[in-house]
């Protein structure tokens, strides 16, 4: 049974990311030679009420395609996080 | 009859559209709302303008897209009813999946604000009925999002079909727009049943009143009035 999750989005490759190239041009500013294509993504954190895994995985993947993500230009990637005993 | 202006959380431009159809064009006008489910009684055209919707939080448009209005809107779009999306506008009914394709951050990674040279591929047809085929004409751009990305299959299809209704004069040696990295320079295109809907990035309530300094945006929202 899972309560969390974390969905990371991130730009598809070949689309273009402006914001990826300034934080390149900044960081090689501060000395951090050698570092090549960044890419900045997005991470979504959610707590939900427990669920099956199976469930988790239909509802989240339906979050991630309607608003979370925009399939035209990013890819989603869906992190289940196990409940802790500690927790429950 | 009368243009419904639907106003998001963050819309910026409504007021100068709304005096554009009022008082400049002398038109029926009347504000809609996000959280509205139907367009108001009579409503004979939908227009969406420019700002900063919802934050701009997730992805421009992504939040205003799924507002309740929307539904309507997208209802109003499919029996044929003309839709105009300018900038934020556009954004919105591409993320809506209104129309196809999205709009990226600008190539440069800038905010720009001008005046840019467009050719009016669509004129003559639906919204632009008012200007000539490639038509040339210049409009303010205003936005940090305005770089048009869809694959490539949907640009042939976009060709194809004749729905890229305005590009940027301006091209690189790629073809895209140089203002800000538009793939094929698109700065609006055509879609619906009909081709009754149009987004654009560039704002043509800018351009409709000669003190103001121009009035080659008047035509595009006289159209809506008609």
């Amino acid at each position: 049974m899972v309560s969390r999750a974390r969905v990371f989005v991130t730009l598809k490759a070949g689309v273009l990311d402006p914001q990826g190239d300034a934080v390149q041009e900044s960081l090689a500013s501060l000395g951090f030679d050698g570092v090549h294509d960044v890419r900045v993504g997005k991470v979504v954190d959610l707590h939900f009420a427990e669920t099956s895994r199976e469930d988790a995985f239909a509802r989240l993947g339906a979050m991630a395609t309607k608003l979370l993500a925009n399939p035209v230009v990013e890819n989603h990637r869906i992190e289940l996080v196990e409940a802790t005993k500690g927790s429950q | 009859m009368s243009v419904a202006l639907v106003r998001f959380l963050g819309s910026n431009c409504d007021r100068d559209c709304m005096h554009v159809l009022t008082h400049v064009i002398e038109s029926q006008a009347v504000w809609a709302w996000h959280d509205d489910v139907e367009l108001p009684p009579g409503t004979t055209a939908v227009l969406l303008p420019g700002g900063f919707s919802h934050g701009d939080y997730l992805r421009c448009g992504a939040m205003a897209a799924h507002r309740p209005i929307m539904s309507a809107v997208k209802r109003f779009a499919e029996a044929g009813g003309p839709v105009l999306g300018i900038c934020n506008g556009f954004q919105i009914l591409c993320e809506s999946g209104i129309l196809p394709g999205v709009l990226l951050p600008n190539r440069g990674g800038d905010f720009i604000c001008k005046r840019v040279g467009l050719s009016m591929e669509g004129g003559g047809t639906g919204l632009l009925r008012g200007y000539a085929p490639n038509e040339m004409i210049e409009l303010t751009i205003a936005h940090h999002d305005g770089n048009y990305f869809a694959d490539d299959a949907t640009l042939r299809a976009l060709e194809q079909k004749q729905q890229i209704a305005l590009r940027y004069t301006e091209l690189d040696d790629r073809g895209d727009a140089k203002a800000n990295g538009a793939r094929l320079g698109i700065a609006g295109i055509f879609g619906g049943p009909g081709n009754n809907v149009l987004g654009l990035m560039p704002h043509p309530e800018r351009q409709s009143e000669a003190r103001l300094g121009g009035i080659d945006g008047l035509r595009l929202l006289q159209e809506l009035t008609r």
